[in-house]
């Protein structure tokens, strides 16, 4: 769930009130609000809305726990999926270049799998 | 429900996902005015923004599209309908690649773009903006709650709330499309928490029937913690508590794989080792997945070298395929104005007892988009005055005895719980079954006798009631269907029946029914029969 909105980086858009398609903020007077936390679905998109890189959603679908807001802004994380998804890169970025890799590498995994069993059950 | 915004237009989308905004381009194009709601974000909500779609993508060429159709039908083990596969194989080839000013294609690694595999969040970013271009009106955070219908039955729009004023909406439209998604019954599964499967009961209440209900339940492999998408886990080994390897059939298995899983997840914690994934995955998935990449990378595991609990997050109709059924070529459900799109239309026109997951939802969702919302637009212009209407929304909106407060997360739980729980669904026994069918009839009970909210709560206490009717839709056909086809595994009728080789129709809110569509056959010739007709006036 989200974990923590980062005021000193938040420049009051309110991107993140219109993407979060839960309604989990309400637009406020410095920043928006962290109204309804349960509703949080954990989807990350808020994060790619925030161009300020001010958000931090907790990995775990039923915690709102987030570390020390200092400790946030050393980790690398604040900002890191707008980062590798090209969110906001032009379009001839390349951002997805290597997207026709999912079929196939989720077909090798698939592939090793049964070659695995396969061999454990004398086939 | 009383208005305080009315607004009009020639074509309203319930929804805002892929199938809402491709119907929405669609009715665009063809000159209708359009409004989307969204209970959510058009570009955020829905299971299409989170994930990353492959669409069904056959060259235009007459062997190997005649070849996939062969192949699709094989699948759908006799409820297929081999020309609605043709048809959406067509028009996904035709159309994905509009959205090329607005989405950056990857490079498909031979000096072209690669098209048919989409990111979530691009692709409904994409979808939107193209809609916006187009002069569509979205709606965001604006959820419908019942549709409208004129004296006749006709339905003529609906009404919702908006969820930051909490104030009632109104549009009036020629036509209407729901497009309000599968339902996940709140499993937790990425992208699903809006889709409750308001939509399905929004349109049984009009008195739309729905088939394929039975065909309901698929699951996908994530870590405890969250849902993600399952690129890395395919050739996962697993583990449990205790350190002993678990011997588990490979994914390709099908339903023995999931079978095993669930076993073992009901016994005890299980641990996946991912040690033997591809190696080429490593670098790349955080480029392919971002967000898949956070989910470990935050709790500070190393995805490739440690174990980690997981566990299987219920699907419900959404990798399953049913939904309102279609009457005809052009996406109508058995009720006049209204039309219906994507997961929260029966798939098994083009899956049959298959599940749709893996390419032939996605192609569904966007070529039953585009032909309710070209369709859409031809019947608002054949209906020009706007009408007002009475709302057909009863359950949550006019209880059947004293209103009371009902605990709806407890409702919820257990909802998801005769759906999803493992030995449930992957063990179906007449017994069980009606043994879920006890529990949510008194919870339906319950709803209906007691049941009233406003605003916001209104929503939500709609949504349990949807997600409640769904299920009884879902228990009920699985009951009748005693026999194993497809994704529907029978533990206590493992063989297919011939007898059965037909699509199972189910409705009803108070009394559910079922009974089996014996205009199967039929259906396929009226659709060629409308197909043609609508080419002649397009023409
Ligand atoms: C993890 C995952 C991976 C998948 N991968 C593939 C794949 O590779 N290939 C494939 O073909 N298919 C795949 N599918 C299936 C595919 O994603 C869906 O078939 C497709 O996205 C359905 O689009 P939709 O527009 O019908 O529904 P959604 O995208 O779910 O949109 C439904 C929308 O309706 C809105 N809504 C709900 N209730 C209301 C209401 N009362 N009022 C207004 N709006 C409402 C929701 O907020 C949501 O925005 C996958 C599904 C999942 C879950």
């Amino acid at each position: 769930m989200i974990g923590a909105l980062i005021a000193e980086r938040c420049t009051n858009c309110n991107a993140c009130v219109k993407a979060c398609p839960a309604l989990v903020f309400d637009p406020g007077e410095q920043t928006p609000v962290l109204a309804r936390v349960a509703d949080c679905q954990t989807c990350y998109l808020c994060e790619l809305a925030c161009e300020a890189d001010a958000l931090w959603v907790n990995p775990d679908a039923a915690s709102s726990w987030a570390p020390p807001h200092r400790h946030l802004l050393e980790s690398g994380q604040l900002g890191r999926i707008r980062l590798d998804s090209g969110w906001n890169e032009p379009a001839d970025a390349g951002q997805l270049d290597d997207y026709r890799l999912l079929g196939p590498l989720l077909n090798e995994g698939v592939e090793i799998a049964g070659r695995r069993y396969a061999q454990k059950h004398g086939g | 429900m009383i208005a305080s915004v009315i607004l009009s237009a020639d074509v309203l989308i319930l929804g805002g996902g892929m199938a809402a905004a491709w119907a929405a381009i669609a009715a665009a194009e063809a000159g209708a005015s359009v409004i989307v709601v969204d209970k959510g974000a058009m570009g955020t909500s829905g299971v299409t923004a989170t994930g990353g779609p492959g669409h069904w993508w056959v060259p235009d060429d007459a062997a190997l599209r005649r070849d996939a159709v062969e192949r699709q039908t094989a699948k759908a083990q006799g409820l297929g309908d081999p020309e609605w596969m043709a048809r959406i194989i067509d028009l996904t080839w035709r159309y994905l690649p509009q959205i090329a000013s607005y989405y950056p294609f990857g490079s498909d690694g031979r000096g072209g773009r690669f098209i048919n595999g989409v990111r979530g969040p691009e692709y409904m970013r994409a979808l939107r903006q193209l809609a916006l271009a187009r002069g569509v009106t979205v709606l965001d955070h604006h959820p419908a709650v019942e549709l409208l219908a004129n004296a006749d039955g006709t339905i003529i729009g609906a009404r919702g709330v908006a969820l930051i004023s909490e104030e009632t909406w109104e549009v009036r439209a020629g036509a209407t499309i729901v497009a309000t998604g599968g339902c996940a019954f709140r499993s937790g599964l990425i992208g699903s928490h809006t889709n409750t499967g308001d939509g399905l009961l929004m349109a049984a209440e009009a008195g739309a029937d729905l088939s394929g209900m039975e065909f309901s339940i698929s699951y996908s492999l994530s870590p405890e913690w969250a849902s993600t998408r399952t690129l890395p886990y395919t050739a996962a080994r697993f583990y449990d508590g205790g350190g002993r390897e678990l011997d588990i059939p490979p994914p390709r298995a099908g339903h023995a794989h999931d079978q095993a899983l669930g076993k073992a997840m009901s016994e005890g914690p299980v641990l996946a080792d991912l040690s033997d994934a591809p190696p080429a995955l490593h670098g790349v998935l955080r480029r392919i997945q971002p967000l898949t990449a956070a989910a470990f990378e935050r709790r500070g595991i190393d995805l490739w070298r440690d174990r980690f609990p997981v566990k299987l997050f219920g699907e419900g109709t959404i990798r399953g395929v049913g939904g309102l059924r279609i009457i005809d070529a052009d996406c109508r459900t058995s009720v006049p104005g209204l039309f219906a799109a994507g997961d929260a239309a029966t798939r098994e026109l083009v899956t049959g007892a298959s599940s749709g997951g893996g390419a032939v939802n996605s192609a569904w969702a966007l070529s039953s988009g585009r032909i309710a919302g070209a369709a859409a637009a031809q019947q608002a212009r054949a209906t020009l005055a706007r009408q007002t209407g009475t709302g057909l929304g009863r359950i949550g909106l006019h209880p059947q005895r004293a209103a009371q407060a009902l605990d709806t997360a407890t409702i919820t739980a257990s909802v998801g719980h005769e759906i999803h729980d493992y030995k449930k669904a992957f063990w179906r026994r007449a017994d069980s079954l009606a043994q879920s069918a006890t529990v949510l009839e008194g919870h339906w009970q319950a709803l209906a006798d007691h049941g009233r909210a406003q605003g916001r709560d209104l929503v939500e206490l709609r949504a349990v009631a949807a997600m409640t009717a769904s299920a009884r839709w879902v228990t009920a056909a699985a009951q009748v269907r005693a026999e194993t086809r497809g994704i529907q595994f029978r533990d206590d009728a493992q063989a297919l029946d011939p007898a059965l080789a037909h699509r199972l129709l189910v409705g009803g809110l108070d009394t559910v029914w079922t009974r089996p569509d014996r205009a199967t056959a039929t259906a396929t010739a009226t659709a060629a029969a409308t197909a043609a007709a609508s080419a002649e006036l397009a023409a």
